[in-house]
């Protein structure tokens, strides 16, 4: 019984393959979007785990050096009498490799390879191997004299070795860079400054600092595959709603020879399950090359806004393949349960009479549209009430998907108006035969919607970035030549030596603290000229530089006010015994980091040890001063940057970090089309009778196919209208909400026209271009097809 | 007896609250009879079908088919009925258009479990399909259609047929030719046949008549 | 005290199981390439001798004590500083091949608290030094002019421990002076002990500071090669009976289900005989679960030379010590024809 029950329900796809291919490509483009985001992700954040597993950076509180940035073993061996658990690490760089040296038997629990299975402890301090990943190795294989172990584990571009190679390696003997803090201490133990009152602790950052700052990234990818896999689910949910429409005399003739209406559903829904595999199957793979194709970028855009290592290869993880299979068959599950329910209570006698099923059909539009409006009512809840990233992504939902219910509806008075409106009796048909389409077209309409929609509201948000960057960019680096000396005696040196040929030395100095609770910099300003000049504030006091040069203010960035509730005239403790208003809040874009600015003076007396190593110099002769410090002075090419680098270097990582969301928004808008194209494709089979009476009253066949064609832009033109606003207040959550919630500052949002109109244009292009064919068919229906729906009646 | 109604009674909601389709049916079928069932339109006489047929629920009354009363079965019980006790032949022909002709025919056999492809041939041969096997439905004319879906109802060997306007759909040459193919192998298989019509004509073709009026046996 | 030398290897590769068993604890039957091995006939020389001996592979300062508090509980503390060389020599730096291993714990009826420590050789982070002598890992100490009196600290994330020990008695030399063999092959270690001190001093536990008395024991042991291949743990007694008179004693456990068994009978004078191979007899009387394991936790000792037939009975058999290299070390009290106090050590168990 139900083997012949499934041999017939597998005919009708067997007799319409084009519906099946919809089914199956929507769901593995779903899935391949939504996975291969995941993909990325996952791949993304196992490189951070690594990295903070390798380095012990996340899970545990470090002591840093509170000025400068080694610290002496003395102080490490004076710690662990007093009884505090510590373990040394030591950092350096060879040709760009992060080298790591730890000590194996006092790192806090299965730090790096040792101890986690790679190599016994007696063999890794008898043999001292440098342990990195096979590329870090080939890097590094003529560069030192240690015998490299590949291990695929360790982080991308870095290396652990002992703690005494590490040393030998780097030339640091006797030097160690940080401390890690094991969880578990002592009784009895004193407090830190009486032992090393030069370290600071700096406490745990819950997961990895980079984890934590690449978050925030890795979300706007979620969001995007979240919204490209709603797109696809639109697709699955028209052809299943289709498929069932069809099958609905073929379900009534079933039942009737005696197929129990249970085992029926049921064999359907196995039947779609199936579907769902399969379409997840072929999207995992699909994912797969998408994310391998993102990959690069995205981890040049990590690396570049971050600092972090992401490793340029991906690796398939069984979490993908269960992820997504899952999602292809939740997706399925959602979009098919409304047709298995109708089935399900669709009386056996009544079912073959359409009406029903209109009627059904006006329902779940009213439904819809009260969802629809809910969803909008909700979003303005969470924009005006909501607080969160959680929320902010909350109303992005809410708003999206109200925005696309509602879409129908909206169609509907918009065409409704147009047809009472037209003259001549060819026009009133076309609008009127134009709605009679719309429900046939909407869910594609919808997809269109989305991906239009995002693709506004992201290309805003990425244009209104990079002006406003610029614009900071321009102000911040207003020095010509930026120089690095090697210690604190050539930095001396070099500021004698530039002080008659500069019009003014800007060090950069700043130590790393916390502030209002936060981690923070503490950054010291020399203020003259050049700060009074180009600075401007997101928000100031009067007189806000002289305040601050005569050390009885404090200037923060943005990140910190926000993150601590601060704003000018409130006052921010820098120690325990200075405490002093803030004057000003100044923009910080791409900053992680809250930051405080002092006036030198009072950041000298703040950190009396710590000493700039780099500076900024303003002159109006750039290359000759540049000759100078290297021919007179004897710097390296390489510790002098000009202007124009640094600002070319900055906005190239600006840019990089948006190519993966441009290539997401491709691949959406591609989705969307497809859409429209399968919709148009099965809808026109069905138009053969509707168009009959419109041939047989003098429209040539041709003239139809032509206004298909129109019909379908004009389709797109109202969609891509409707989607602009939704797009800007999709711009705007994300500028105003999201951004400042995951990132820490708010951005100006500005609108390009010229953008959005050539985005229009790749909508309509992408209408025509799917409208094509299903309208070229049409022109071609023989006039038999035509005249046969008139010859026998139903 | 094959078929067994008593006290049948089944309204429908209607605009206006409950409208009395079947009003206290009483009637008995035996095996091997043919019984056409006649009234003029909204008398009732394809509710009772479907009644008798599994197809439908009653809300009083007794439909003993082969001595189990059908009007008591939930849904699973009732498809078991149609699926091997059980025919039908409707006026739109009903089949899947996706199977071709072999496998319609085929289909309630293999359902419910009795098919025989030898036997199904021969059906099919009789009934002038022999060139038609592997079309699909709307590759055929109506007469053929609805040839295909009386092989198909008896080739699950059904005790009983029901068929509800078998010919309304056809021109009358076609009509009367398909009417006379289908009487002739239902008089083959020894299978009962009430059939529902509203030609007097075809009515008169059969063993015995029942009018009804009403909701009422006249 | 020789049972120790089975932690040694063990600490040298934290990450293997102990699948070494079979040849002996994780490699201490294995040959010791290079490094010096205990010889008949080489007297003991002090100070020098309570210092390190860097070219022989493992090595151990280790402090047991039985104690009461002032309501009568009683308490047991151990302070052990094991030292295991990659190689025989010391070197200033970080590629130092002696690496330290420091294990602390307090005993209560009720509770067992322990904590331990990692160190490498040659940065000051741990080590030893004879005269004026002190052994020292991270905070932990034992230090003081002499052996004779010693301050002793150590403290875990939940105890803490600072007592003073005082001599009593002359330092015990096992074995033929000081050379104490372990198996019927041949295999041997230096091995003295001070199992005299009176103990006085603070324990810190979770419930607060407890003032304590009592006694304490302190073995010294070095070596290259302590155990044969075939020998799978060991079960070691040092008891003080209330008379004055001590006894040490130990029982190897062999593949074969034999034993290598030898001890040292103290007197109250501080007098010493070396008990030969069968003349100390360990029977299990009950085995405990410990984590899973099972783990004896008392014990019939009988010395039939010097009239000793004793239960030994762990104060709190759950005494596991879940360190690098596990093993169960705890407070035992002795009942039967003498009584007392002393410690039980067992290795293999695991």
């Amino acid at each position: 019984m139900t083997a012949a029950t499934l041999a017939a329900l597998w005919s009708h796809w067997r007799r319409n393959p084009l519906q099946l291919f919809t089914l199956i490509a929507g769901l593995a483009l779903a899935t391949a979007l939504w996975s291969g985001v995941q993909a990325v992700n996952s791949e993304a954040r196992a490189s951070y785990d690594t990295a903070a597993a390798t380095l012990g950076e996340g899970q545990y509180d470090q002591l840093l050096p509170t000025a400068g940035d080694t610290i002496p073993e003395g102080t490490f061996i004076a710690l662990r009498r007093a009884g505090w658990i510590v373990g040394p690490v030591v950092e350096g760089q060879i040709a760009g490799v992060r080298l790591v040296g730890i000590d194996p038997l006092t790192a806090p629990g299965g730090l790096g390879p040792v101890g986690n299975g790679g190599m016994d402890l007696p063999q890794f301090l008898a043999e001292q191997p440098v342990f990195a990943n096979a590329a870090t190795a080939a890097k590094l294989q003529t560069l030192i004299d240690a015998p490299i172990v590949i291990a695929p584990a360790t982080a991308p571009d870095t290396a652990i070795t002992d703690i005494f190679v590490a040393q030998r390696l780097l030339n640091g003997q006797g030097q160690l860079s940080r401390l890690i803090v094991s969880p578990d201490q002592p009784l009895g133990q004193p407090p830190l400054a009486q032992i090393a009152p030069d370290l600071t602790r700096r406490a745990a950052q819950g997961g990895s600092d980079v984890g934590r700052l690449t978050d925030s990234f890795h979300l706007n990818l979620t969001a995007f595959g979240l919204l490209s896999f709603a797109v696809g689910i639109f697709i699955v949910h028209g052809a299943i709603g289709l498929a069932f429409e069809q099958r609905r005399t073929m379900i009534r003739t079933l039942r009737a020879l005696g197929m129990p209406l249970r085992r029926l559903v049921m064999l359907m829904a196995s039947e779609l399950m199936v579907f769902a595999l399969i379409g997840g199957l072929i999207g995992v793979c699909l994912g797969y090359l998408v994310a391998a194709s993102l990959l690069p970028d995205v981890a040049a855009t990590l690396k570049g806004l971050y600092g972090a290592q992401v490793s340029g290869t991906l690796q398939l993880r069984p979490s993908w393949w269960l992820s997504g299979m899952g999602i292809s068959v939740l997706g399925t599950g959602i979009a098919a349960t409304g047709a298995l329910l109708s089935v399900a209570r669709m009386p056996l006698l009544a079912s073959a009479q359409p009406r029903a099923w209109a009627t059904a059909r006006g329902n779940a539009r009213r439904i819809q549209v009260m969802v629809s409006l809910g969803l909008l009512l909700i979003a303005g809840l969470l924009a005006v009430f909501g607080e969160g990233l959680i929320m902010g992504f909350g109303l992005l939902a809410c708003l999206l998907i109200g925005a696309a219910l509602a879409l129908p509806l909206v169609l509907d008075v918009t065409l409704r108006m147009a047809q009472r409106f037209a003259k001549g009796v060819t026009a009133q048909w076309f609008w009127a035969d134009t709605r009679q389409q719309l429900p046939g077209l909407s869910l594609a309409l919808m997809a269109l919607l989305l991906a239009m929609a995002a693709n506004v509201g992201v290309s805003t948000m990425v244009s209104s970035f990079r002006l406003t960057f610029t614009g900071f960019l321009d102000q911040r680096l207003a020095s010509e030549l930026y120089v690095s000396t090697e210690n604190a005696a050539q930095a001396t040196a070099l500021e004698e030596f530039v002080a008659p040929r500069t019009s003014e030395i800007l060090p950069r100095l700043y130590v790393e603290t916390e502030l209002a609770g936060l981690p923070a910099e503490i950054y010291s300003a020399r203020i003259g000229r050049t700060y009074r000049e180009n600075w401007q504030f997101l928000a100031e006091a009067p007189q806000v530089w002289d305040r601050v040069a005569a050390g009885e203010a404090v200037l923060v960035n943005e990140q910190l006010a926000r993150r601590a509730g601060l704003w000018v005239g409130d006052d921010l403790a820098l120690a325990t015994d200075v405490v002093l208003p803030i004057a000003g809040v100044f923009g910080d874009y791409g900053n992680p980091m809250g930051q405080a600015m002092v006036s030198e003076d009072l950041f000298n007396a703040l950190h009396p040890t710590a000493q700039s190593t780099q500076f900024g110099l303003r002159t109006d002769d750039p290359q000759g001063l540049r000759d100078a410090l290297i021919r007179d002075f004897g710097l390296s090419d390489q510790s002098i940057t000009d202007q124009a680098q640094i600002k070319a270097f900055s906005l190239s990582v600006f840019e990089r970090t948006f190519t993966v969301t441009a290539a997401l928004n491709i691949l959406t808008l591609s989705v969307a089309g497809f859409a429209i194209f399968m919709s148009l494709l099965t809808l026109a089979a069905m138009r053969v009778p509707q168009l009959a009476p419109a041939w047989a009253l003098g429209l040539t066949r041709r003239r139809l196919g032509q206004l298909e064609l129109i019909r379908a832009v004009v389709l797109a033109v109202l969609t891509a209208l409707l989607a602009l606003p939704l797009g800007l207040a999709l711009a705007w959550v994300l500028l105003a909400v999201v951004n400042v919630e995951a990132f820490g500052w708010r951005l100006p949002m500005y609108v390009f026209p010229r953008d959005y109109a050539v985005l229009g244009l790749f909508a309509l292009v992408a209408a025509v271009l799917a409208a094509a064919w299903p309208a070229r068919r049409l022109a071609h229906t023989p006039p038999a097809d035509l005249l046969k729906v008139f010859a026998n009646g139903r | 007896m094959l078929l067994s109604v008593k006290s049948l009674e089944k309204s429908y909601a209607g605009a206006e609250g409950s409208v009395p389709v079947l009003r206290g049916i009483d009637m008995d079928v035996a095996t091997g009879e043919t019984l056409a069932l006649t009234g003029e339109s909204g008398s009732g006489k394809s509710t009772l079908l479907h009644l008798i047929g599994g197809l439908d629920t009653a809300d009083a009354g007794t439909i003993f088919l082969d001595g189990h009363d059908i009007a008591q079965m939930d849904d699973a019980g009732r498809a078991a009925v149609r699926r091997a006790s059980v025919g039908i032949i409707f006026q739109q022909f009903n089949l899947i258009p996706s199977l071709d002709v072999t496998a319609n025919i085929a289909f309630q056999a293999r359902l419910a479990g009795v098919y025989d492809r030898q036997e199904a041939t021969a059906l099919a041969t009789s009934l002038g399909l022999a060139d038609h096997l592997h079309k699909y439905p709307e590759q055929l004319s109506g007469g053929q259609q609805q040839r295909v879906a009386i092989a198909r109802a008896l080739a699950a060997k059904p005790r009983l047929i029901l068929a509800d306007e078998p010919t309304g759909n056809l021109d009358e040459e076609t009509a009367a030719e398909v009417m006379a193919q289908m009487l002739s192998l239902v008089s083959q298989t020894g299978s009962a046949l009430v059939m529902v019509t509203h030609s007097p004509r075809l009515a008169g073709q059969m063993g015995r008549q029942l009018h009804l009026r009403q909701g009422q046996l006249a | 005290m020789a049972v120790k030398s089975f932690l040694f290897a063990l600490a040298l590769s934290l990450t293997a199981p102990v699948v070494a068993l079979a040849q002996g604890f994780a490699g201490m039957g294995s040959e010791a390439q290079g490094f010096a091995t205990p010889s008949l006939g080489t007297p003991l020389s002090f100070p020098a001798d309570h210092g390190p001996h860097p070219d022989y592979r493992i090595e151990w300062w280790y402090v047991t004590a039985n104690m009461t508090g002032p309501d009568g509980t009683a308490y047991g503390l151990q302070w052990t500083l094991f030292r295991s060389a990659l190689a025989p020599f010391a070197t200033q730096g970080w590629d130092s091949p002696q690496i330290w291993l420091g294990n602390a714990a307090v005993t209560t009826p009720e509770a067992h608290y322990t904590s331990e420590r990692l160190a490498r050789g040659g940065t000051g982070q741990a080590g030893v030094i004879a005269a004026p002598f002190e052994a020292w890992i991270d905070e932990w100490h034992m230090r003081g002019d002499t052996v004779d009196t010693l301050q002793l600290r150590a403290a875990g994330t939940q105890f803490s421990y600072d007592v003073t020990l005082e001599a009593q008695g002359p330092l015990i030399l096992h074995g033929q002076d000081g050379y104490s063999v372990k198996s019927q092959q041949g295999q041997a270690s230096y091995y003295y002990s001070q199992p005299s001190y009176a103990l006085s001093g603070t324990l810190t536990l979770p419930q607060g500071e407890v003032a304590v008395t009592g006694s304490a024991w302190l073995d010294r042991e070095w070596s290259s090669q302590p155990l044969a291949s075939d020998q799978t743990g060991w079960d070691w007694f040092s008891i003080s009976f209330d008379g004055g008179e001590k006894l040490m004693g130990f029982r190897l456990r062999q593949a074969d289900d034999s034993y290598y068994t030898s001890g040292t009978w103290i007197t109250a004078e501080g007098d010493t005989t070396a008990l030969p191979d069968g003349s100390f007899d360990a029977t299990v009387l009950e085995v405990s679960d410990v984590g899973g394991r099972d783990v004896p936790t008392r014990w019939q000792v009988r010395v039939p030379d010097y009239d000793v037939d004793i239960t030994v009975e762990a104060l709190n058999p759950q005494a596991w010590m879940d360190m690098s290299i596990p093993y169960w070390e705890g407070p035992v009290q002795i009942s039967g024809n003498r009584t007392g106090v002393g410690y039980l050590e067992m290795t293999g168990y695991d």
